[in-house]
């Protein structure tokens, strides 16, 4: 197997007593999808968030291309080319689909201090992500109006902007109607099919088992299984999220 | 043959409700127009367009100030006690000190030039502005609370600073600023309309204002795409500070006098002007365009009203009740939008 695009030493977050992860070892390899479980309060928010640049890890190291790093915050991490999907989507209603896909990395024309907001070149080149990601969205629409699955594009456009290589969604499909649902695992493939690659943390047995390459189960704090989907069953991933399978 | 758009698209459909509703100000202003017209002769007489102008000039550039606040689902109460304060250092500084402040006569004043004054007052203003928008943000007080203090805490400045009696009598270049005319229009109604272009444009067309309307739409979600909402939060109050400051300059140049209880309940009327205009309380919406028709609509509805010999009671109980209606029909049209 091929070096690992990122991976995870002996990571472990504190929060005062309580250990939210610990001496945690993860790889992520370029291109796979991975499909990241558990249940509430194991552990997956806080390491998106560690990968992601929110939080920093109490004990671990990070490389990245086999460079050490450390992300100060999410725009360190995004510039390295991590890019997140928030359960909630991290939308401004009030904006259009445009607007939002290049929030806070508007492009702008002019000098500084002189400077306006490029509005045909960010329309044209949403246009040309929702084309690429297969979805009906209108750049200049607003995104209180959109549906769930267009909501979704929208958040997924903005992590191509740059040449993002990992991609964390969390929850993507939590919130949304049944063909919707079918909708984001499109999105997700196409993603994969452009060398991206994908940590998809969700509840639900069949997203993980229909999109994912990899299984990782985490349990209070700790991995317990890390393997191909291929190798594993929605029940042995059940029975390693309740704990009633020790570990795999 | 027109085409079936594809199913499950939403619908461009030409909702005849909401191109009401986005127009309403807008429409009642010209209905008033009209109607003092047609009641009123003088209404329409240059004199009488340009005094409503004029009046409305003062609140309408705090009011520019206090969209950019309200865009971001903050609010500014102080704005009246710090246009108090900035006026009385900007006459302060006019003069050179407090010696001959009862002075009304110009010819003795030995100050400073008028635009260490004009920038004094701007200076308080960005101060006093970025004051609260740090409480705001690193106390995490609301604004509602931290504006509430500012406007008493202002107006005690104020009326420390001038013992509680006015600072009179300025340079005949200083009062030109808010009595001269270019070509017949009153200076500050000039800087009025330039300073609602300027606002216009960036809120429009600049990364900045883009920013600000994210925070107000959604501030975690303008954070975690790298906004730096906390630094828009402290701008739009220096904004609004900002806008005081000049206002405060111009009043004490019309009224050849500063005084600290000057700007008393300005703030009532300036957020009825940003609001009657369509900007959202709760952040995200709005336009300067409609500001400017806000404070119009008020300047104009007083004006017509006063020519009409009603009460001034009535004025309030009618501007009290076109501010009800126009937050009730905003409503009303964004629900219908969210069920789109």
């Amino acid at each position: 197997m091929s070096a690992p695009l990122i991976e995870f030493r002996g990571i472990s977050k504190r929060f005062g007593a309580i250990h939210a992860l610990e001496q945690l070892d993860l790889s992520l390899h370029a291109g796979e999808t991975v499909g990241l479980m558990g249940d509430n309060g194991a552990g997956k928010s806080t390491l998106v968030r560690i990968i992601a640049g929110n939080f920093q890890p109490s004990t671990g190291q990070i490389l990245l291309d086999g460079q050490e790093v450390h992300f100060s915050d999410s725009t360190d991490a995004r510039d390295r080319g991590i890019e997140v999907v928030y359960q909630d989507l991290a939308l401004c209603d009030n904006l259009t689909a445009a607007d939002n896909v290049f929030l806070g990395r508007e492009i702008k024309r002019g000098v500084w201090p002189f400077q306006w907001l490029d509005y045909g070149a960010m329309a044209r080149r949403s246009a040309e992500l929702f084309a690429e990601l297969k979805s009906e969205t209108r750049p200049r629409d607003e995104v209180r109006q959109m549906s769930g699955g267009q909501r979704q594009a929208v958040a997924i456009a903005r992590t191509r902007l740059a040449q993002s290589r990992i991609v964390l969604m969390d929850e993507p499909t939590a919130a949304i109607s049944v063909r919707q649902v079918a909708e984001v695992l499109d999105l997700i493939r196409r993603l994969k099919d452009q060398g991206v690659t994908v940590v998809l943390i969700s509840h639900r047995m069949p997203d993980v088992f229909t999109v994912a390459d990899r299984l990782v189960v985490l349990r209070r704090g700790n991995k317990v299984a890390d393997k191909k989907i291929a190798d594993s069953s929605p029940e042995e991933a059940t029975g390693l999220i309740t704990g009633a399978i020790e570990t795999a | 043959m027109s085409t079936l758009p594809p199913p499950g698209e939403p619908v461009a459909r030409l909702d005849l409700f909401q191109l009401i509703s986005r127009w309403a100000a807008p429409l009642f202003l010209l209905l008033l127009i009209l109607v003092f017209a047609l009641l009123e002769p003088r209404f329409l007489h240059p004199l009488n367009v340009l005094n409503v102008l004029r009046q409305v000039s003062i609140s309408g550039l705090i009011a520019i100030g206090m969209t950019f606040v309200i865009l971001t689902a903050g609010i500014d109460l102080s704005v009246g006690s710090l246009l108090a304060l900035a006026g009385l250092v900007c006459a302060w500084v006019s003069k050179g000190g407090m010696g001959d402040r009862f002075a009304l006569g110009a010819a003795e004043t030995v100050g400073y030039p008028v635009y260490m004054a004009a920038s004094a007052a701007i200076a308080v203003g960005l101060i006093g502005g970025a004051i609260q928008g740090l409480a705001i943000t690193r106390l995490k007080v609301p604004p509602f609370v931290v504006t509430l203090g500012g406007l008493t805490a202002f107006r005690g400045a104020a009326l420390l600073f001038s013992g509680g009696g006015p600072i009179s009598g300025f340079s005949a270049e200083f009062t030109w600023w808010g009595q001269g005319r270019i070509e017949t229009v009153p200076v500050p109604v000039i800087i009025f309309f330039v300073a609602a272009i300027v606002a216009h444009l960036v809120l429009r067309y600049t990364p900045y204002g883009k920013h600000v309307y994210a925070t107000g739409g959604n501030a975690r979600a303008a954070q975690l795409n790298g906004v730096a909402t906390n630094w828009i939060i402290v701008s739009v109050y220096m904004m609004s500070g900002f806008f005081c400051g000049l206002a405060a300059f111009l009043l004490s140049a019309r009224l050849n006098s500063a005084e600290a209880v000057a700007g008393s309940g300005l703030e009532l009327t300036v957020i009825a002007s940003v609001v009657i205009g369509g900007t959202s309380l709760f952040g995200g919406i709005g336009s300067i365009f409609g500001t400017v028709v806000g404070a119009l609509l008020i300047g104009v509805l007083t004006n017509g009203l006063v020519l009409l010999n009603v009460s001034s009671f009535i004025q309030q109980i009618l501007i009290g009740l076109i501010l009800v209606a126009a937050v009730a029909l905003d409503q009303y049209a964004l629900g219908r939008r969210n069920a789109a």
